[in-house]
């Protein structure tokens, strides 16, 4: 089973066992004249793909002075629409960090016919293609739903396809913590007269603590920045259903560059924020080990 | 762990509670949507769309829908190729070597998973697109068009997918350590040599993942294509992007045969990436 955790571990470095560790692994050299030139190389494409298009969308940002970046990012329709993004975000983060919890609690402690199931179904959506995943949603609980349904353009909608496509961050980084967690410290619990809750409470949650805040974050940043389930569902509506992605998406058809990159570089923000928070927990979690 | 299975083995009411609330959970946000869409895609609930195996195929014979999968499936098989190739170029210096601002790079490259791929394709337009990127006019004098082109939809599914093979070469690169390549430095090979004979193939199953992780993810890229691309008929319309025109332009029967290849080739890609886990554990 920790093959199949393995197999769709999140987007982004899972949890500490995984996170390159600075200096560990073998020995470090000097550059040599050919490693130098592969390095040379390596940076030009990164800059190339990578470093200088994202430039470009922070200095397009702020291309018309801070004014007019803040004048965009607080216009009420364009604010209505990161408020939505930020409180479905926040709202489908705590959700996960208890659902997932769960979810790994019952892969691993609970035995039943049908766990390997839900094994793989916890696969899925890492491994659909978001539109795809907007359409999954919509074949139940569109227009022409045999339950009757229709979540076209409502909030609910947008807050069911982001709870689709981050349901397996925090399961995949918590449930290989919790398979190596030791038993005897539960038991040691157990045996001082501690009751179950207690124990989970003192002893099991501490230690996954972590797992659960690099899940999260992992979640949060991906709820933030969702586009491709959303396009389907959301009905893009302003001040209703209209969220940050989407309205980035509708400054560039509206040919305002310079308020699609405003919206942007939030997002690029937020990005950034979540991949050194997460640094630092590995670290951290790496010190302790 | 003998001692401890009867703390594990309990089953009190919540153990059987949770059980039963991971199932439905589960079964109603995810598993019987899936099957809906496999159901729709053979029994069509549109006025007039014929159902079964036939019209499924039928469907995919559609020219435009036959331009859509190729184009999708070479702008993903050279994503691949250059994420592969400087993917284990950046691992091996990552770490293999020091040099000023490693720290940094290391960090750096997880970066694009993370970024919303509307702002990948939004940062792609700004730099390179003809009309009003940085460098689209002296691109457009040397005659290369990226933006509303092909190498514009590599640039954006390779930048999404860059992290993929990274990120699984480095961790194996770690563990098996320098012993013998320095073992086969000492005995006269050069570094190409021992790169070839010593590294590689201590690094193939990693690299073969990341390969498969990287295809699944750029066949299914939406997001930054969907910006960088015209995304018209016969006109850059990728895979994705025509199951989104389709499914607006009442043409759902067809959305819904585009979507099953693909969730098939991601089910291909699960079950590949399985087999490699066991294969590279034994």
């Amino acid at each position: 089973m920790t093959q199949a955790a393995a197999a769709a571990k999140p987007p982004v470095a899972p949890g500490p066992a995984k996170r390159r560790s600075q200096g560990g692994g073998g020995g470090l050299f000097a550059l040599t004249p050919t490693s130098g030139i592969g390095l040379g190389i390596c940076l030009l494409w990164f800059t190339i793909l990578v470093m200088l298009p994202l430039a470009a969308v922070t200095v397009a940002s702020v291309e018309g002075g801070l004014g007019s970046f803040w004048n965009t990012l607080t216009d009420a329709q364009t604010f209505a629409a990161l408020r939505l993004t930020v409180l479905e975000a926040a709202g489908v983060t705590v959700i996960n960090a208890v659902v997932g919890t769960v979810i790994a609690w019952v892969l691993v402690r609970d035995q039943f016919w049908g766990k390997r199931i839900i094994d793989v179904v916890i696969d899925i959506p890492f491994a659909l293609p978001t539109i795809v995943a907007g359409l999954v949603l919509l074949s139940l609980y569109g227009p022409q739903s045999p339950v009757g349904i229709n979540i076209v353009n409502t909030r609910t909608g947008i807050f069911m396809a982001l709870l689709f496509v981050t349901l397996p961050f925090v399961v995949r980084t918590v449930q290989p913590v919790l398979l190596e967690l030791e038993g005897d410290v539960e038991e040691a619990a157990a045996s001082l007269g501690a009751s179950r809750a207690t124990t989970f409470r003192r002893v099991i949650l501490p230690s996954l603590v972590p797992a659960i805040a690099a899940g999260s974050s992992l979640g949060f940043a991906r709820a933030i920045s969702e586009f491709g389930s959303l396009v389907l569902i959301s009905g893009n509506t302003p001040f209703k259903t209209e969220v940050a992605s989407l309205k980035i998406l509708k400054f560039l058809e509206g040919d305002n560059q310079a308020g699609a990159a405003a919206v942007a570089v939030l997002l690029l923000l937020v990005a950034v924020v979540v991949i050194v928070a997460l640094d630092l927990i590995s670290r951290r979690a790496a010190r302790r080990a | 762990m003998p001692d401890t299975r009867h703390i594990r083995r309990q089953k009190g009411p919540v153990m059987i509670g949770m059980r039963v609330f991971v199932i439905l959970y589960l079964f109603f946000l995810i598993a019987w949507p899936v099957s809906e869409v496999v159901k729709r895609t053979f029994a069509p609930v549109e006025q007039g769309a014929e159902g079964g195996f036939g019209a499924f195929w039928e469907r995919l014979q559609d020219p435009a829908v036959q331009y859509a999968f190729s184009l999708t499936g070479t702008v993903a098989l050279w994503a691949v190729i250059i994420n592969t190739v400087f993917g284990v170029g950046i691992s091996l210096l990552l770490v293999r070597y020091r040099f000023p601002g490693r720290r940094v790079l290391s960090v750096l490259v997880d970066l694009p998973m993370s970024v919303s791929p509307v702002v990948v394709g939004l940062a792609l337009v700004l730099a390179y697109s003809s009309g009003s990127g940085w460098f689209g006019e002296r691109l457009e004098g040397a005659g290369i068009f990226i933006i509303a082109s092909t190498p514009g939809l590599i640039m954006a599914t390779a930048f999404v997918s860059l992290p993929l093979v990274i990120r699984e070469v480095v961790p194996t690169l770690q563990e098996i350590g320098t012993d013998s390549e320095m073992a086969a430095h000492s005995l006269g090979a050069g570094g190409w040599q021992t790169f070839r004979r010593i590294t590689l193939p201590s690094i193939k199953w990693a690299v073969v993942y990341g390969v498969v992780l990287s295809m699944a993810r750029s066949l299914g890229e939406f997001g930054a294509v969907k910006i960088v691309s015209r995304g018209a008929e016969f006109q850059g319309e990728t895979a994705t992007l025509l199951i989104q025109n389709r499914y607006n332009n009442f043409d759902e029967s067809v959305a819904y045969a585009a979507a099953f290849v693909l969730v098939m080739a991601s089910v291909l890609a699960l079950v590949v990436v399985s087999l490699i886990r066991k294969e590279d554990h034994s």
